[in-house]
């Protein structure tokens, strides 16, 4: 008796096989004018295959929008597909790296190259003598050094941008992310023309580990500045209200409330220096034997040890290159994975 | 039952009275034991620091100007050191393009120009936004809009362990795996678009040229626009987002609409951070263009320029004279560096502050 009629719930949003027909149909035809396209005109190799699917991708989607509905559908999908792209683009690149590095990198790896030095060895001598010794140990010095040199400063610095707030605060947050962007290059120079020319000395594992310091400085002092931001201003009250002053309340409750992201900072900053190299040009001097002393003489790193067999050029030469790289890139990769567990383990701190 | 109830209703008073009474006497038992009663000295109030906390604010404000006095040494040492170059060549050292220095025996006045390599940095830097730019803002666009829930996580780790790649690893990458399939692509724009004049051939050397120059350093400044675009969209206001959505836009008008207004002033803070590296870049570089002396406007010829990598360049065999010239050129690239991340960042800042 009643003629109300109770609507069926169904999910509109949701996979829709009848609509979803077309942009099925629109894939196949896409990858079918790609094969045509490659098969039967002069557009031959895998560039052209690329650069035929994308096009056809475009064409093909926008003329299925505009049938279906209308224009601004069609540049919709015409956009969809860009931003795909540059998406798929993003990736690509990694991805070679990656293995590219693998690939060329594992023939010449072997454990005696961690224990030997190339100060014996022809640059076109067998892979399976000399090693990277010298490098890794040099590289080792590098990073503790300004370590030792850059957390400090940075610390610092990010102490007074959240605990002091001084008037200043403004304008050293600025120059400290302007700071962030001067090429390596110049802060090799200036190390050279203090270190070298102005005070006479020679080249050594520490000018070199002077002028990462100055790169590392500003990687250090903005992620702890991030850190400091994130501790609850109630802890600080908390100390100041109990009757610290603000030196205790700062060393005996921020500090240790923000401990692991104050890790991460500093590993942050570790692999931001551990592969840099052109600053090291102009301060290390670049040895093939293991110089134990890092306060004089020449000694090497492992960027710096990637770059000599580099501009060898010999086919061995290159090959160690290659496993040089893979030695540094699985030292980055260990540091970024590290901070990254770090900062994963304990919320966003 | 019952008997316990009273009980206890009866010891209960007797034992508040109990301990009402010893905490009393407790009390008149300390009153006795000082002799007269004195009250302890007022405390004084005060916002004046202790001496620890004087201390400790003075170092961590001289801490904190470390930068700034590092960035004025930086600028200090430089520009001492290649006065002499700059005094004896004048404006003749930015616009100049021949670098010659004499063998001493020969007696002839050095000539220090780096014009050419400034253009040439310009160049290059172009080229890697042309292609890094679209790139990173349509990534960022595709991680912030279009890429499903799994995916996003995993692309931001892809991301973030490109900006960690150091760049001699770019720069050996560039030359054995990107530079064979690079020359291929410029015979291939040679071929189709050689009429135009920047893509015309001289001589047929295609490697090492200002265009596989720039396409490694897109790569390298990809992931830098990418995540600071990502971020300024994220703070795109949703209620705005869901206004055009209601209002029956598609998903490209609503990000024409709203998103790329609202986030268009960090964007291109971004890329200009991104120039910022690309400019600075010395190893990656060095690596895929072959310098010279010399402002030419094929960009797919083997002949190019790079400040930085000049520097590295000319820095193993330089005479005290020349090192000069070079901490000169480390002097103007400092501050075209610091310009363009002053702008950059001020343009960022402000941004993500409305």
């Amino acid at each position: 008796m009643s003629t109300v009629s109770i609507p069926r719930p169904s999910k509109p949003w949701g996979f829709n096989l009848r609509q979803s027909i077309p942009d099925f149909v629109g894939a196949v035809v896409t990858i079918l004018i790609t094969y045509a396209s490659v098969a039967y005109t002069p557009l031959k190799g895998k560039l052209a295959f690329v650069f035929v699917l994308f096009i056809s991708a475009v064409i093909v989607s926008a003329a299925i929008s505009a049938i279906r509905r209308d224009r601004k559908a069609a540049l919709n999908s015409v956009s969809t597909v860009m931003v795909y792209v540059a998406g798929i683009f993003v990736i690509f690149p990694l991805g070679s790296i990656l293995y590219e590095i693998i690939r060329r990198g594992i023939g010449g790896l072997s454990f005696g190259m961690f224990t030997t030095d190339m100060a014996v060895t022809a640059s076109d001598a067998p892979l399976n003598e000399g090693g990277l010794l010298h490098a890794v140990v040099g590289t080792l010095y590098i990073v503790v050094i300004a370590s030792l040199i850059s957390v400090p400063i940075g610390l610092l610095t990010a102490l007074y941008l959240t605990e002091i707030k001084g008037k200043a605060a403004g304008t050293v947050r600025f120059f400290v992310q302007a700071m962030s962007g001067i090429p390596s290059i110049v802060a090799g120079l200036f190390i050279y023309a203090v270190w070298m020319i102005a005070l006479g000395n020679q080249y050594s594992a520490i000018a070199g580990a002077m002028a990462l310091a100055i790169l590392m400085i500003p990687t250090v002092a903005r992620t702890s500045e991030e850190v400091l931001k994130l501790i609850p201003n109630d802890l600080r009250e908390a100390g100041l209200a109990m009757g610290g002053t603000q030196w205790r309340t700062v060393a005996m409750i921020v500090i240790p409330a923000a401990q692991s992201g104050l890790i991460t900072a500093v590993i942050l900053g570790v692999a931001r220096i551990a592969g840099e190299t052109a600053p090291l040009l102009l301060t290390m001097g670049g040895a093939d034997a293991l110089n134990l002393n890092p306060f004089n003489g020449n000694s090497s790193a492992i960027p710096f040890y990637v770059w000599k067999n580099f501009l060898l050029g010999t086919e061995t030469a290159i090959n160690r290159a290659w496993s040089g790289i893979l030695v540094l890139m699985i030292i980055v990769l260990f540091f970024f994975s590290l901070t990254r567990f770090l900062s994963g383990r304990k919320g966003r701190v | 039952m019952r008997g316990f109830g009273i009980n206890f209703t009866t010891r209960s008073p007797s034992r508040n009275h109990l301990s009402a009474h010893f905490l009393l006497g407790n009390s008149s038992i300390t009153h006795v034991s000082t002799a007269a009663p004195t009250l302890p000295p007022k405390r004084v109030i005060t916002t004046k620091p202790r001496f620890s906390d004087k201390v400790f604010r003075g170092v961590v404000t001289t801490g904190g100007f470390s930068s700034l006095v590092i960035l004025g040494l930086i600028s200090l040492f430089l520009l001492y050191n290649g006065l002499n170059v700059f005094k004896s060549e004048g404006l003749k050292f930015i616009t100049g393009f021949d670098w010659i220095v004499p063998l001493p025996e020969e007696g002839l006045p050095a000539q220090y120009g780096i014009g050419a390599m400034l253009y040439g940095t310009i160049v290059i830097g172009l080229i890697a936004l042309f292609f890094g730019f679209p790139i990173s803002v349509g990534a960022a666009l595709f991680l912030s809009y279009y890429a499903p829930e799994w995916l996003k996580k995993p692309m931001v780790l892809v991301i973030d362990v490109m900006a960690a790649i150091p760049s001699i690893v770019f720069g050996l990458w560039g030359f054995f795996v990107l530079m064979p399939h690079a020359e291929y692509w410029a015979k291939l724009i040679h071929k189709y678009l050689g009429f135009i004049p920047i893509f015309d051939m001289p001589a047929n050397a295609y490697s090492r040229s200002p265009f596989i120059a720039g396409l490694v350093l897109a790569i390298m400044i990809i992931p830098i626009i990418t995540s600071i675009s990502r971020e300024i969209f994220a703070q795109t206001p949703l209620d705005r987002i869901q206004a055009a959505y209601a209002l029956g836009a598609t998903k490209w008008s609503m990000i024409k609409a709203v998103v790329i207004p609202y986030g268009r002033g960090g964007v291109i803070g971004g890329a200009m951070l991104g120039l910022g590296r690309a400019i600075g870049e010395t190893v990656a570089v060095y690596t895929v263009l072959n310098i010279v002396f010399d402002i030419r406007i094929e960009v797919l010829l083997s002949a190019g320029g790079s400040v930085a990598s000049m520097i590295v360049n000319k820095f193993g065999e330089a005479n005290p004279d020349e090192l000069r010239a070079l901490m000169a050129s480390g002097f103007v690239l400092f501050l075209v560096t610091l310009l363009i991340n002053f702008l950059a960042n001020f343009i960022i800042n402000r941004t993500a502050r409305e």
